[in-house]
């Protein structure tokens, strides 16, 4: 173990753990919005309760992804000085447009909606939901670009060992952002219409109110449409994978050596044929490179080095993300099409999808997992080796000291969120008739 | 266009120092300036809409220090490892803290995790920027100590503006006993600046002293403000060479490319920021009654 390994966690654990909170943000503030927006124009109560007790739960979550959220902006400095001296002419540029266009218009108005309930004409209190929660999605998208430049490098050049940006739309269209900023909003929204499914399936098998058909309707719409991106941009993301990270698509298959006409194996051992190519170019024939052949060829580029990346990891999350991404928007078309027309909820369906909760999140953790471990070794691809990236000055005492701050602390949280989710879900909505809004004078929403 | 970028960002800080300075205040005092739960609760709704986009002046600062100056940014942020450790340590439990308390049933938790994560960022903050300057620790712990008291000066003067009754008498007392422990802390660690920004402050804070005692509480409050405003640039001032020991601010700034598309992108968007931002005080511009 040295720093560089305790770093490489520490960025793992602390991210991971972020993005458990972020696509909740992303998909629930969207889908809080849509509830009140459908109270407004519709006047009826139930949509102003599922507004409140969603926003409840919202803003629980929301929290963390905030003060988790610093912590991956400091950590490149602190961590990562040699990474950040070497990209911050291109990196920080998104970074810098998250904080300006969406990190201050998500947390002014989400101020402004907590404590404007009776502060706040109705339609302006509504735009406010509106707007954080479009910030979130606005900051996913320049994080999102940030992070697919490190994949694919593009609208820069190389000058006194750092990287300039030469053209910053270049960076924000890079072919690999516009397939990964898509596919992982809708996987956002997949993990937040998972989250809404078991809260209401809970309740579904308590009490059968309408209000919780009504609500995983919703969810389930969200759902399914956004499966339908999700594995849209999947399919665009294997081809330009194919072009852009040949060694990420052969280790994701354990192919080894260049193969015309390459299947794809379900598990080790069951394959089917041709399927890899296929996917890869939308040719059944067409050749897949492999990782030996590909080290061979990376060697003679880069010089001697380890190119490959840990191929167990990357097999396994791959297939770890298809099988429980596509579980959970199979099980949302199967809602769809068994409450369709006024029909209930079957009791064993939100038993089933109060128990699917976990699901969406494995998904997107693996699919992190195969974008970042199968980019190793590099930080930037073709660029900078992760070796090369992290601060020098940075003893293994002072990373060991703050792995085990975030870790412990970290761990502290996670089960302070829970036990308080649970709490918030089991309470449910509020059950006496709230006064009219204009007429309250406290808030009743104190953070 | 490099020092264009350095007035930017040290404008941004500035505008973190600001306004986290009073959030940081009132986080340490709500506990002391009430008496009641009620009370507890409205010290702390007098940030409660704000805080967390004040908080984004500090990512806007450190983003736009990462974009325009990576060796700066990554210079700074290793080289005072432990501290920022520190400093992420208070804002995680502060902004859990803040947002967690009127959802749990004993609040005894949330409000430690405030206090600290108020005092933890109030202290490290002037502990990191005087060691920066003087690179010695008995500068750090002076540095620190003064953005400390002065954050609970700045805190006290906001709370006192932003209440009713009894809370917004103790606070007042509050405000009075701490400027009784910055002015001389300022004095002390302003003194080692001693150039005219530096020496304004310190009047600034006597300034807010005699207003606060008076009652004036905006215009303490401006006081309190423009102390924080003068001493932000008087660090900048002096950073305005060498950002970091050994290196330049030429030597560490982005290309002129990435400059100049952030400035377009910068001067279009800041100023609906200081708009929509401005509109949220102007909101809650009122006092925070005690509920009950």
């Amino acid at each position: 173990m040295d720093a560089l390994d305790l770093a490489r966690w520490q960025f793992g654990v602390t991210t991971v753990y972020h993005f458990l909170f972020v696509p909740l943000t992303i998909g629930l503030g969207i889908f809080v919005a849509g509830l009140q927006t459908a109270w407004h124009r519709t006047g009826k109560e139930h949509y102003l309760k599922l507004t409140k007790f969603f926003g409840k739960l919202f803003l629980i979550n929301f929290a963390m992804g905030v003060v988790t959220g610093i912590v991956q902006e400091f950590q490149f400095g602190m961590n990562w000085s040699e990474y950040s001296t070497f990209v911050g002419d291109v990196f920080g540029a998104p970074l810098a447009l998250e904080a300006l266009l969406a990190f201050f218009m998500e947390s002014t108005f989400l101020g402004l909606w907590i404590f404007g309930w009776d502060r706040l004409p109705k339609r302006i209190h509504l735009a406010c939901i509106w707007a954080a929660a479009i910030g979130s999605n606005l900051s996913a998208t320049f994080i999102l670009s940030a992070n697919a430049w490190m994949k694919h490098p593009v609208g820069y050049e190389v000058v006194d060992g750092k990287a300039r940006m030469t053209d910053l739309w270049a960076v924000l269209t890079n072919s690999a952002a516009l397939a990964q900023i898509p596919h992982v909003i809708g996987a956002a929204f997949i993990v937040a219409g998972g989250f809404v499914l078991a809260v209401c399936g809970y309740w579904l098998l308590r009490t059968g109110a309408p209000m919780w058909r009504s609500a995983a309707r919703g969810a389930l719409v969200m759902t399914a449409v956004a499966g339908l991106v999700v594995a849209g941009t999947g399919d665009t993301s294997a081809r330009l994978l194919y072009e852009q990270q040949p060694m990420k698509l052969a280790a994701a298959e354990g192919l080894r050596h260049d193969t015309a006409g390459a299947g794809f194996s379900i598990v080790p051992g069951l394959e089917i044929p041709k399927l890899l190519s296929f996917l890869s170019t939308h040719e059944p024939d067409s050749v897949v490179q492999g990782t030996d052949d590909l080290q061979r060829r990376f060697e003679q580029q880069f010089g001697p080095g380890d190119y490959r990346p840990d191929e167990t990891i990357v097999f396994w999350s791959f297939r770890v993300m298809l099988a429980f991404g596509l579980t959970t928007v199979g099980l949302s078309l199967l809602g769809l099409w068994l409450t369709r027309r006024r029909r209930q909820f079957p009791a064993w369906l939100s038993r089933v999808l109060l128990l699917a909760l976990p699901l969406p999140l494995i998904a997107v953790i693996a699919g992190w997992l195969l974008s970042e471990i199968g980019r190793q070794p590099w930080t930037v691809a073709g660029e900078l080796l992760t070796a090369s990236s992290v601060s020098p000055g940075v003893s293994l005492a002072a990373v060991a000291t703050s792995l085990t701050v975030f870790t412990l602390l970290y761990g502290a949280l996670a089960v302070a969120e829970g036990v308080l989710l649970v709490r918030h879900v089991r309470g449910g909505v509020e059950e006496h008739t709230p006064t009219p809004v204009a007429e309250r004078r406290e808030p009743s929403l104190m953070y | 266009m490099v020092e264009l970028w350095f007035v930017i960002i040290a404008f941004l800080w500035t505008g973190y120092f600001v306004l986290e300075g009073f959030d940081f205040g009132v986080g340490m005092l709500a506990p002391l300036v009430s008496r009641s739960a009620a009370e507890h609760r409205a010290g702390l709704q007098t940030i409660g809409p704000v805080w967390d986009g004040n908080e984004v002046w500090l990512i806007t600062a450190v983003g736009a220090m990462f974009a325009a100056f990576p060796a700066w940014y990554a210079g700074l942020f290793s080289a005072y490892y432990l501290p920022m450790l520190l400093v992420l340590v208070g804002l995680i439990v502060r902004g859990v803290g803040l947002e967690w308390r009127g959802k749990v049933a004993g609040t005894l938790w949330c409000d430690l995790g405030i206090a600290a994560g108020s005092a933890l960022p109030a202290f490290l903050w002037g502990a990191i920027f005087a060691h920066l300057l003087f690179g010695s620790t008995s500068a750090a712990l002076l540095g620190g100590a003064f953005t400390l008291t002065v954050c609970l000066l700045h805190g006290a003067v906001f709370l006192a503006l932003k209440t009713t009754g009894q809370v917004r008498r103790r606070a007042r007392v509050a405000a009075l006993a701490a400027a009784v422990v910055t002015v001389p802390v300022a004095v002390a660690a302003l003194s080692g600046l001693g150039t005219f920004p530096a020496l304004a402050a310190t009047g600034a804070l006597a300034a807010a002293t005699a207003l606060i005692w008076r009652r004036r509480e905006g215009w303490a409050f401006t006081a309190t403000a423009a102390a924080v405003v003068l001493t932000a640039l008087a660090v900048f001032l002096q950073l305005r060479v060498r950002p970091l020991p050994g290196l330049t601010l030429a030597e560490a700034a982005s290309g002129a490319y990435t400059l100049t598309v952030l400035s377009w992108i910068g001067l279009a968007t800041l100023p609906f920021i200081l708009l929509y931002q401005g509109w949220s005080y102007w909101v809650f511009r009122k006092r925070v009654q005690v509920a009950g």
